[in-house]
């Protein structure tokens, strides 16, 4: 995904002369030859997150339109009053691409694990989130933040799905079982676990690469009594928009995603999808726990 | 007790000679003073208000290159505050400058108010960023010019103003040294120094700004042609510092 990103933002600096981006060191090397190109628009302030988007804001207030772009706990966590302040509250707005995700580098250890970012970006007002599940989808999903005036957050995973889903961001069924079937929303690089998980259950999937604005209506339209949220980031940080959605109808919701406890534990990427029950056996149980409680 | 009393006394004293010298209309336009009597309304003002009244007029009065009506114009000059609190001798000059109507200043901090305790670029004309939490604004300026020189804009300047205890705030120093090794020439940092920081800066504020390649003038700060000279003395090719040294703070 980051290198589909480089090559997108390279060709959007080329194109149109309103585009920056400014970086903190990181992927500094991959985009060189466009720093080359553009040096008035390849700002890359080394170590410095907090300059790094008040940079961004201020290049913002000039009329520019700054992509952003670090590791996601320096991007989001460690700049997140910057966010507020430097773009929010100056009506500035900008594209925040992270690498990292919540644990695409687990030999590296807490520090580079940002399972929070997606909560964090959701308590601020207005912004677009977008979470690619196969490289195929950032391109057109990197061009439409750009093209957009409204700040959005891309986040980018070395997890992926096997094939690259398009759409506009509304909720898109790849499995239906029917009115009133359970719903399943996977989100990004969730969605091959689930299908995989849940094949011979009875319940509809759908996916989403958009998580914010959350398709509302399309969850309207499809869920019945059951939905159940599986996101590659914090558990439940969707779950206040589902039950907003929901709120005149009883339903039930469960929430799957990455656990907030701190593991300290290393390992690879498979394994932290299995500790945090985001694997197909891991959904596949959650889910019959919620629908067939009686099954346990 | 007595030593309260006595820094009591001095801060009238300091109060005193900030508003004789803030009487005085500039370029035909209306005095500072009553302006700032008007949106204080009884109220006391702390130190940092007066120690920036004197800046404030000679950047809006004999500096700036930007008026009410081209408040929107990409190649007006910049000035961001970034000590949001320092606020009311803010308003009274933008209302002096007429960038806003005096009235506003009735109603300061009022339901229906546009100014708050801290300024807000949404809410009144001529500000260029909301401030108020400490070490946001040399970033945000340092976007600024970068912007500017980025679209070919080699006219427009952008003024910030921080203050001593400002630059605690350690997103300060990733701006000074990132402006100061990349040359950003179209960059003026105001340091208004009333010795507030809680560790000082021993050797000077200029010196965190001079190590990384910026020119500095320190001046007093009551002093309007010294201010003049120092917030115009840059020199094409390098980021410059003002720090405008007044009264300590007393509290």
């Amino acid at each position: 995904m980051r290198d589909t990103f480089v090559d997108t933002t390279t060709a959007l600096l080329a194109d149109d002369p309103r585009t920056a981006l400014v970086l903190a060191d990181i992927s500094a090397a991959l985009f060189a030859p466009a720093a080359d190109r553009h040096p008035d628009r390849v700002l890359n302030v080394g170590i410095r997150e907090q300059l790094m988007v008040g940079v961004a804001g201020g290049l913002a207030l000039t009329g520019l339109r700054p992509i952003v772009h670090t590791y996601a706990p320096f991007l989001v966590e460690r700049a997140y009053e910057q966010l507020k302040l430097d773009l929010d509250h100056q009506n500035a707005s900008a594209v925040l691409v992270s690498v990292g995700a919540s644990y695409d580098r687990p030999e590296a250890g807490r520090t580079h694990l940002s399972p929070a970012d997606v909560s964090l970006i959701d308590t601020l007002h207005g912004w677009t989130v977008h979470v690619p599940g196969h490289p195929g989808e950032v391109a057109p999903l990197l061009r439409t933040a750009v093209a957009a005036e409204t700040s959005a957050y891309l986040r980018l995973s070395v997890l992926s799905n096997e094939r690259p889903l398009g759409g506009d961001g509304a909720l898109r069924v790849v499995r239906d079982a029917g009115p009133g079937a359970p719903l399943v929303v996977a989100v990004g690089p969730t969605l091959d676990a689930a299908t995989a998980g849940l094949a011979d259950l009875p319940v509809t999937v759908a996916y989403t690469n958009r998580p914010r604005p959350f398709d509302t209506a399309g969850l309207r339209d499809r869920a019945g009594t059951d939905v159940i949220l599986v996101e590659p980031y914090l558990a439940g940080t969707s779950s206040r928009v589902v039950s907003a959605a929901l709120a005149d109808r009883p339903h039930r919701l469960l929430a799957l995603g990455v656990g907030r406890e701190e593991l300290r534990r290393y390992g690879s990427t498979d394994d932290h999808t299995h500790w945090h029950g985001l694997d197909a056996s891991g959904l596949r149980r959650s889910v019959l726990d919620f629908v067939s409680p009686a099954r346990r | 007790m007595g030593f309260k009393l006595q820094a009591s006394h001095m801060t009238a004293t300091t109060t005193t000679a900030a508003i004789a010298e803030a009487a005085a209309p500039l370029d035909g336009q209306p005095p500072v003073a009553p302006l700032l009597e008007r949106i204080r309304a009884g109220r006391e003002f702390g130190t940092n208000v007066y120690s920036t009244i004197d800046v404030l007029q000679v950047l809006y009065h004999r500096v700036l290159r930007v008026h009410p009506t081209t408040v929107d114009d990409p190649d007006r000059d910049r000035f961001l505050l970034s000590k949001g609190h320092a606020v009311a001798g803010y308003y009274a000059v933008l209302a002096a400058a007429q960038f806003i109507p005096a009235d506003w200043l009735d109603d300061q901090g009022g339901p229906a108010s546009r100014l708050g305790e801290h300024p807000d670029r949404m809410l009144v004309p001529g500000v260029e960023i909301g401030s108020g939490s400490l070490g946001h604004g040399l970033g945000l300026s340092v976007g600024t010019a970068l912007g500017l020189l980025a679209q070919g804009r080699l006219e427009p300047r952008v003024y910030v103003l921080l203050g001593d205890a400002e630059l605690d705030e350690g997103s300060n120093h990733e701006a000074i040294t990132y402006a100061g090794t990349n040359g950003l020439a179209n960059l003026t940092a105001i340091v208004i120094d009333n010795a507030s920081a809680t560790h000082g800066w021993p050797g000077g504020p200029a010196a965190r700004f001079t190590v990384d390649g910026w020119t500095a003038a320190t001046v007093d700060g009551r002093d309007h042609d010294a201010l003049h000279a120092a917030l115009t003395g840059h020199d094409g090719n390098r980021p410059h510092v003002v720090v405008a040294v007044v009264n300590p703070k007393e509290d």
